[in-house]
């Protein structure tokens, strides 16, 4: 079966997001006053193919541990859906 | 002992790190291809080098994609037989990338790319890259990157300090360690460390752009004498 995986690669909570910190200064020079706090990460898609939801995520969840997050900065999610 | 220099595709500063080994300190270099499955024929009393650069356009994260390079499977046996491996900016995202060094590199707490000038002090001259430099001596040595924040956990850190593998810090010109020197938000103002066993040395800052009298600043060269072990030679 076909799946396809969204998953969300963001920097660990307790790091400083300088990227994050940035733009928030440029949405209060805009005038976005209620925006109190910007965190930026990556959002990647995987296309895979696999027997059922679980060994989809197992797939994805190995693609992120050896490759796409680097756990010692960052933290990851992923959804899974039927392609 | 000989050098092996790996040149990844997107390595900018593989040939002055050659050029510095060659001409400079008149030792013996292999250029190791990414692709290259040995290490034509350099033993763990060798040393190899990864230089610094943007391996594979730094895409995902810089050095991620690199650790997974031919030559790395070869470079991770070496180290991990107690040779010598020496990576330079991207060469130490790319070492603490494939764990060879723990902690990592992140994007600058400025958000820039800062290019300058930087002061060193070494913590102790323990250490083989070391062991030419004293207590009182401020290198002047340039930095050069975008992501040279270095970052670990706290038990990491701890355990970098009690095992003396924190090697250089950024100081300011009086060699004093203070948060206005600290280029780029590195934790403890860590320029540079190196594995617990001590064969296995990272650093940001590019002894290799400052090691000959031609560029008016041989502060770099201390390095290469200390890892030449030149003192002990002349002795």
């Amino acid at each position: 079966m076909k799946f396809k995986a969204e998953i969300n690669v963001m920097p660990l909570k307790e790091l400083l997001d300088p990227q994050g910190k940035a733009v928030l200064g440029g949405l209060k020079n805009l005038d976005f006053k209620t925006i109190s706090n910007v965190r930026i990460g990556k959002h990647i898609t995987l296309e895979l193919e696999a027997a059922n939801e679980t060994e989809a995520k197992s797939f994805a969840e190995a693609a992120c541990k050896k490759l796409l997050a680097n756990q010692v900065m960052e933290h990851f999610e992923i959804d899974i859906q039927k392609a | 002992m000989k050098f092996g220099v790996v040149v990844f595709p997107g390595s900018n500063c593989d040939r002055d790190m050659i050029h510095v080994l060659q001409d400079v300190m008149q030792q013996e270099v292999k250029v190791l291809w990414h692709k290259d499955h040995d290490l034509q024929g350099l033993t763990t009393d060798d040393c190899i080098v990864l230089p610094g650069g943007f391996s594979y356009g730094d895409y995902l994260r810089c050095g991620a994609i690199a650790k997974f390079s031919p030559i790395m499977r070869k470079v991770m046996e070496h180290a991990n037989n107690g040779g010598f491996v020496w990576g330079i900016c991207n060469g130490f995202q790319i070492l603490c990338e494939s764990g060879l060094l723990p902690g990592a590199l992140l994007r600058n707490n400025n958000q820039k790319f800062i290019c300058k000038n930087v002061y060193l002090t070494a913590t102790h001259s323990e250490s083989a890259l070391t062991r030419n430099i004293l207590q009182d001596d401020v290198l002047k040595i340039p930095i050069a990157h975008a992501e040279g924040r270095y970052y670990a956990d706290e038990a990491t850190l701890k355990n970098l300090k009690k095992n003396g593998q924190i090697l250089f810090q950024y100081c300011n010109e009086e060699g004093d360690v203070t948060a206005e020197a600290n280029p780029n938000g590195a934790l403890l103002n860590i320029a540079g460390i190196c594995n617990e066993k001590g064969n296995v040395f990272g650093m940001m800052p590019h002894p290799e752009r400052a090691a000959e009298e031609d560029l008016n600043n041989i502060d770099g060269r201390k390095l290469f004498e200390s890892l030449l072990n030149l003192n002990l030679v002349e002795q």
